[in-house]
């Protein structure tokens, strides 16, 4: 099981913060995941529509859509940072 | 003598003069502190924001900026190094976060100091809603603060 955590607009599309997930033996890769998380509803597919503008985290760590998630405890997944 | 990195993410707000008397409290090395300091605007006419609310990643936004401050005290001469960003929902007018440096010299207070500020722009986990009249709207990032950022990657 890992944590996924949602923020900023993309929480408010999915309607959750986090949640716990059996992540799929075919999703390698960020962008599998990603996909993978978009086929499972609507509210999900709105918030991963563009997936080029989804910015991840795997243990807090910024990390590339190519980037393999085995071994990931927490994935976040946010739009583009506006801090500072 | 020691460069101490203070990094705190609050909701309330600091002092700035306080936290720059802090950088040299005791030393006799420091020739340049360097302090910026971001602040909520509300813009101009009918439209202004009312509040702007920061939305953060818990224990990534503090890793993230350590980082960032680990860089700068590899690239830069500091002897000291302030950042403190701000959560939560502001008013117009209020401080949003500062980033402090202190160096012998200038140049690397200034340099280093800018060089936070860039890269906190684009890759601390922060995010900013805009409330209005008009409604709530999620701020959207800005390809001058990438371009900013991308212009300190070392080749």
């Amino acid at each position: 099981m890992v944590r996924i955590l949602y923020f900023a607009w993309v929480r408010e599309r999915i309607g959750k913060a986090e949640e716990r997930v059996e992540l799929p033996a075919s999703a390698r890769t960020v962008a599998d995941l990603i996909a993978w998380l978009s086929s499972r509803g609507e509210e999900y597919a709105y918030a991963f529509e563009r997936p080029t503008v989804i910015r991840t985290a795997i243990d807090k760590v910024h990390v590339k859509p190519d980037t393999a998630i085995a071994g990931a405890r927490e994935i976040a997944f946010f739009p583009p940072m506006t801090g500072g | 003598m020691s460069a101490p990195v203070t990094i705190r993410l609050q909701e309330g707000d600091f002092d700035v003069a306080a936290e720059s008397a802090a950088l040299t409290r005791g030393r006799t090395d420091i020739g340049a502190v360097v302090t910026f300091i971001g602040i909520c605007r509300s813009g101009e006419g009918a439209d202004a924001i009312t509040a702007l609310t920061l939305e953060h990643y818990p224990g990534m936004a503090e890793e993230e900026i350590a980082r960032h401050a680990q860089e700068a005290l590899a690239r830069w001469p500091l002897n000291g190094l302030t950042i403190i960003h701000r959560y939560g929902r502001l008013q117009p007018g209020e401080n949003i976060m500062m980033v402090a440096t202190a160096s012998a010299h200038r140049a690397a207070a200034f340099e280093a100091a800018e060089f936070l500020m860039d890269y906190l722009k684009t890759a601390a986990p922060f995010w900013k809603s805009e409330e209005r009249c008009s409604g709530t709207t999620w701020v959207e990032a800005r390809s001058e603060d990438d371009q900013a950022a991308a212009r300190w990657t070392k080749s």
